[in-house]
């Protein structure tokens, strides 16, 4: 970038402001009272902001707080068919806690947090700095192809992904068939996990890949000729100024990855229809929350599963922000 | 999975302010409908089916009631539609007038009151047009909760040419079910006899409803639970041993999987319902001429016991704001000569009304069936269903705790006995908890 035209701009942006300053401090020329004047300011000041957030916030409230609260709320009762409704008050977590069911699930997820998700975001810093350097040509077609399977949703992607893993129809099956070998064993006891994983990783490493993208984009280029002066490699730019320059937009990577892999629901529901065997209703501790509540009629259980779920997803999360944050520190 | 937080809360939004609009102009409608004594105009009631093409016995209603209009939506069969049912019911709106109900389902529905009373309409005096059992799982002292509109009265469907390529007879007992399905397997290890498919809880209680079990004994808040007697653990240690031996296929029913099988000849046999026939048409298509029906095998020589899987109800839910046409039209739909008519001959349902079974034209010779008269079996075997069969009223919890067990049981982990004490164990715990008083 050639930093005359950055001057420019900045010197721009300074007079817009200097000039809102001078219309600010200049004597009202109407000759207003100073009261209306501090009045108007008021309003400006503090009124107009709220104004401008009023529909979030009422959207916000609406479909998140109050569902948000209300299920709390339910969380501490217990509904009998017979009987009705009785206060209970943390009994409805203490059964969580020692419900093996929801563990089950919590290690599942586990597992695919500690295997999958390192692998994903590798590989996405890996697209990402290829797409960022030099060496490769027709980069928005990678690019757009690599986001590709984020725009194709996910229950479309599960169900597409079922089909490919089927050891009938599928074709990786009917290919093995030809070749006289025996099916792959994707949704088997031992593979269904790695095979979910494949299918994350399809859907998510596009999406993770153009978030470390752009914070790439945000580099000032003079960093890299500074560096290349220096004798740096193209290898060495990419670790000592690259990655260390883009350690946030990583860290926002794992946190998302973090509580989406700690959410997962979709791929399991849809494909719990092809191997109800292996997905059983509480293979994941969304899957458990959601069958509790709409096949076994238990709200108040399922609220009390979402809520413990949350505490999972908050702990890990603040634990690896505590942990970059403390290394970030050092 | 929800990783892009940033990008679904835009669509969040969206689908907040579509959600908003739905909402308005459901109360709209219900504003525009809601006024119910006053009404000159045709009375709209909506109606939740999953049976295909049911728009023709519509068509004929509305014709003959001029007054009524009906809004048939199919959202989705089985277990979906309850899903959807239960959650507007519990939310006190959006439910529809009419429902299609499974029997197995009607009692958590009746227990919840949510469903009409259709006596106080006259529903009784229809009651001797139906087949006594059907008849008495929709109704509960003289009240009458819901009308029958078809059954599934089992028996087997066989592939004729893989039977008769390993020169092997129909079984018409278990034991011999299970010994050529061993025979089969060996000559064939790519052929199975059937599929053992743990995720269909309502299957496998037809198989125990056959066998004589009696897992449920209801009496108002009290309820005897058994679901480890010893039929129930006869027909597990069946299905366990063929399990083991390998002789059966343990994937899942009701995928494109499954109905390739049955199409490629993968499997030879189903154990099945009235209805199967005329579905096994529609996802095998390509083995016309192939299949045979007969009736279920027993479980001792000569005996003629049968079951029944499947079937459903038509019941008028307490959203309904006109609840005396909505009885008018489920009485009409299931006795209504020309509509019953409609439903077993063209829809293929399987009748629940005496006089469907018994006319002639019911008994026809089906091409895909290689000219056989396949109605016939399913109409012997609906008298051989044993009538006094119950039902929980929390069946859905019952079939996902059982499914779970026979999953984890086809898995090794444990014995088929084993996920029956397991499934008696978890659903008297959720009785007591549901405030049932249990005995045994």
């Amino acid at each position: 970038m050639i930093p005359s035209r950055h001057m420019a701009k900045h010197s721009q942006t300074e007079a817009i402001q200097q000039a809102i300053e001078v219309q600010e401090l200049a004597p009202p020329a109407s000759g207003l009272p100073s009261a209306l004047r501090l009045w108007r300011r008021w309003r400006q000041q503090a009124v107009i902001p709220y104004l401008f957030l009023l529909p979030f916030l009422l959207l916000f409230s609406f479909f998140i707080l109050v569902p948000l609260l209300y299920a709390l709320w339910t969380s501490f009762f217990v509904e009998r068919l017979i009987g009705g409704t009785t206060f209970v008050g943390l009994q409805n977590y203490q059964e969580v806690l020692h419900d093996g069911n929801f563990w089950e699930g919590v290690r599942n997820v586990l597992l695919l947090l500690f295997t999958q998700v390192p692998l994903m975001l590798g590989l996405a810093l890996g697209l990402a700095l290829l797409l960022d350097s030099q060496i490769v040509r027709l980069k928005t077609i990678f690019r757009l192809g690599y986001f590709l399977p984020y725009a194709i949703p996910s229950v479309i992607g599960a169900l597409l992904w079922g089909y490919l893993y089927s050891a009938h129809i599928g074709p990786f099956a009917q290919l093995a068939e030809l070749l006289h070998w025996p099916p792959p064993p994707f949704l088997t006891a031992a593979g269904l996990l790695p095979s979910i994983a494949n299918i994350l990783t399809w859907q998510w490493t596009g999406y993770n890949m153009v978030i470390l993208y752009a914070a790439l984009q945000a580099i000032p280029p003079e960093l890299y000729d500074a560096a290349r002066v220096d004798g740096a490699s193209g290898w060495e730019i990419a670790r000592r100024i690259k990655i260390p320059l883009i350690a946030p937009a990583i860290v926002l990577t794992v946190v998302f990855s973090i509580i989406g892999t700690l959410q997962l629901f979709n791929e399991p529901q849809i494909m719990t229809a092809i191997v109800p065997n292996l997905i059983q209703d509480h293979y994941t501790p969304n899957l458990y929350a959601y069958n509790l509540a709409f096949t076994n009629q238990q709200y108040n259980y399922a609220a009390a599963v979402s809520f413990v779920l949350g505490a999972v997803v908050f702990v890990f999360s603040y634990v690896f922000m505590l942990v970059t944050y403390r290394r970030g520190q050092r | 999975m929800n990783r892009g937080l940033l990008f679904c809360r835009a669509r969040g939004m969206v689908k907040a302010g579509l959600l908003l609009l739905l909402a308005l102009s459901i109360s709209s409608y219900l504003v525009a409908c809601g006024g119910t004594s006053a009404s000159s105009g045709p009375v709209t009631l909506t109606f939740w089916s999953w049976v295909p093409n049911l728009q023709q016995a519509i068509d004929l209603f509305e014709k003959s009631h001029p007054n009524i209009k009906i809004k048939w939506q199919n959202v989705g069969s089985g277990g979906t539609e309850y899903t959807k049912l239960t959650t507007a019911l519990k939310a006190g709106s959006g439910a529809p007038d009419v429902v299609q109900i499974e029997y197995a389902y009607l009692p958590q529905y009746i227990l919840s009151g949510k469903l009409v009373d259709l006596s106080q309409y006259g529903a009784n005096d229809v009651k001797d047009q139906f087949v006594p059992w059907t008849w008495a799982q929709v109704s509960s002292g003289g009240k009458v909760y819901a009308i029958p509109q078809d059954t599934g009265p089992m028996g087997l469907l066989y592939r004729e040419d893989i039977f008769k390529k390993y020169n092997l007879p129909v079984p018409t007992t278990w034991d011999q079910y299970a010994q050529e399905a061993i025979q089969l397997h060996k000559a064939n290890p790519k052929i199975y006899i059937t599929d053992f498919s743990a995720s269909d809880g309502p299957w496998f209680f037809s198989l125990l409803w056959q066998a004589g079990s009696q897992p449920f004994v209801v009496n108002g808040t009290t309820i005897k639970i058994h679901l480890d007697d010893a039929a129930a653990l006869k027909v597990a240690n069946y299905w366990g041993n063929l399990v083991k031996s390998g002789a059966v296929s343990t994937a899942a029913d009701w995928n494109n999987d499954w109905y390739a099988a049955l199409q490629n000849g993968t499997l030879a046999t189903w154990i099945t319902a009235a209805w199967a026939p005329s579905d096994l048409e529609g996802f095998a298509p390509k083995s016309v001429g192939l299949w045979r029906a007969a009736p279920l095998p027993q479980w001792s020589a000569g005996e003629q016991v049968s079951a029944n899987w499947g079937g459903s109800t038509d019941a008028v839910t307490t959203q309904c704001q006109h609840p005396a046409e909505a009885a008018e039209f489920v009485k009409w739909l299931n006795t209504n000569p020309e509509s019953v008519k409609i439903l077993t001959q063209k829809l293929y349902l399987f009748p629940s009304q005496k006089s469907a079974l018994q006319d002639p034209s019911f008994d026809t010779a089906n091409s895909f069936y290689g000219g056989q008269q396949v109605n016939r079996i399913f109409v012997e075997s609906a008298q051989q269903v044993n009538t006094s069969f119950q039902w929980s009223p929390f069946q859905d919890y019952v079939f996902s705790q059982l499914q779970n067990q026979l999953a984890t049981a086809v898995n090794g982990k444990i014995s088929f006995e084993q996920a029956m004490h397991n499934t008696q164990n978890a659903v008297v715990t959720y009785a007591r908890s549901q405030g049932f008083t249990v005995i045994s």
